[in-house]
């Protein structure tokens, strides 16, 4: 395992922007009405937001990181800005320098994007509280989130109504008051085909046939350039790994889950994140959801959930969170962290 | 350890859609109205929860009764 500390970190702020779109299980029509009801129970989606063709991932995250940097006025004081994302604007350059530019942030300013999906959260502040620990940087932007929802394909009903966009922003700064933070961040790619984009890149690099839409099996028809996901081997993935990560970073901590206040897990499936719960013995008030409202967002559905769901009492108490993300790649991470007084907003996309 | 009877009586609760008592040992469920894909994954979390055991998408495939599930779990508790 990968077991670290940072300390000397801070979370100021957190804003999640989401599209105003909604797209309901119920009006998924690709599948049957018992199957939508089948699907809700079991994943716990209701409905998800979508953003527009021309609406990206990093549109997302400078809405929300824009949102932060007014209220803070501090987008002079930015000395790194992270983006962790599966989907960026372009091949190349990164979206994080394109955003340290178009939120008017200083040149002296660190960017770079990190390529991570469900743990990319808990990855990225795993690097931003490395690199603000020492107090050479004050302050950071952790900008996080997917859009997802173009990647999969409407008659694919094993990924289509599981995905919905969301970008972030996390306003840290350096701060020698507060308590460490722990975390345990773990890889295996031979899981690399459970959840997949294999075509149109450098391995298998861009053809004509990446358009045309095949039947894999019943009910799922995609393109090459599409998504797929294995839904049973993420979620036997996710069973295996994701609470054995948690509990071991709470052995490897010396801190107690009794103490934690909350579990905000990543957002995947309502019944893997039941059985991670049974599985550390956590009462359900203590694992917030936002997956009924929003699905799968990817990276950005912890930190989305704080919004949604935490905000009273992230602004008004001290609080332990344990923050745990798994998916993707396979990649996985958890991290206990305090937090005081965090501010946290949810906003809708404004195109103007 | 748990009975095939105990384990179909569960495996019927967690699906929720199925009539009370309709379910066997020898039933293929997999011919169950409605059958799905989340029906495998809710097998696999009861599965996990009741047994501690997790079944691969291949135990599902080559299972076609309850009771070869049953049998298939047993054996990975050995």
């Amino acid at each position: 395992m990968a077991y670290l500390k940072t300390a000397n970190s801070n979370i100021l702020a957190i804003c999640s922007c989401v599209p105003k779109h909604i797209e309901k299980t119920a009006d998924y029509t690709h599948i049957t009405p018992e199957e939508r009801e089948l699907f809700t129970k079991t994943t716990g989606i209701k409905e998800r937001r979508v953003a527009d063709a021309d609406v990206t991932c990093s549109d997302l995250c400078y809405t929300a990181a824009n949102h932060l940097l007014k209220k803070y006025n501090c987008a002079e004081e930015i000395d790194i800005v992270i983006f962790v994302s599966q989907s960026p604007d372009y091949y190349l350059p990164a979206t994080s320098i394109l955003l340290q530019n178009r939120l008017g942030l200083k040149k002296d300013c660190i960017a770079f994007d990190i390529n991570l999906g469900c743990s990319g959260y808990v990855y990225g502040l795993s690097v931003i509280s490395n690199l603000l620990q020492s107090g050479q940087l004050k302050k950071g932007l952790l900008l996080v989130g997917d859009k997802s929802t173009t990647s999969t394909n409407f008659t694919d009903k094993s990924a289509y109504p599981l995905f919905g966009d969301a970008g972030t922003a996390t306003l840290l700064e350096h701060s020698t008051t507060k308590n460490d933070w722990h975390f345990n961040l773990q890889s295996d790619g031979s899981g690399k085909n459970a959840i997949i984009m294999e075509h149109g890149h450098s391995r298998n690099p861009f053809d004509k046939t990446l358009e045309d839409v095949v039947e894999i099996e019943p009910g799922i028809s995609r393109a090459k350039k599409h998504l797929a996901l294995n839904g049973m081997d993420i979620f036997n993935f996710a069973l295996k790994e994701a609470a054995l990560n948690i509990s071991t970073l709470f052995e490897k901590s010396n801190l107690s889950k009794e103490n934690t206040d909350y579990f905000v897990l990543h957002q995947a499936n309502k019944l893997i994140n039941e059985s991670v719960r049974k599985k550390l013995k956590v009462e359900p008030e203590k694992t917030p959801y936002s997956i009924d409202m929003f699905g799968n967002t990817s990276s950005a559905s912890i930190p989305l959930t704080l919004c949604y769901k935490l905000e009273e009492a992230l602004l008004t108490k001290r609080l332990t969170l344990l923050l745990s993300g798994f998916g993707v790649g396979y990649s996985w991470g958890s991290v206990i962290l305090e937090t005081e007084n965090v501010y946290t907003k949810l906003i809708e996309y404004d195109r103007a | 350890m748990i009975s095939i009877e105990e384990f179909t009586k569960g495996l019927e609760v967690e699906f929720e859609d199925v009539e009370p008592g309709t379910l066997t040992p020898e039933t293929n469920y997999k011919n169950i109205k409605g059958w799905s894909s989340m029906h495998a994954l809710i097998i696999i979390a009861y599965v996990d929860s009741t047994c501690n055991i997790i079944l691969s998408g291949a135990d599902l495939k080559s299972a076609q009764t309850i009771r070869d599930l049953y049998n298939i779990v047993i054996e990975k508790i050995k």
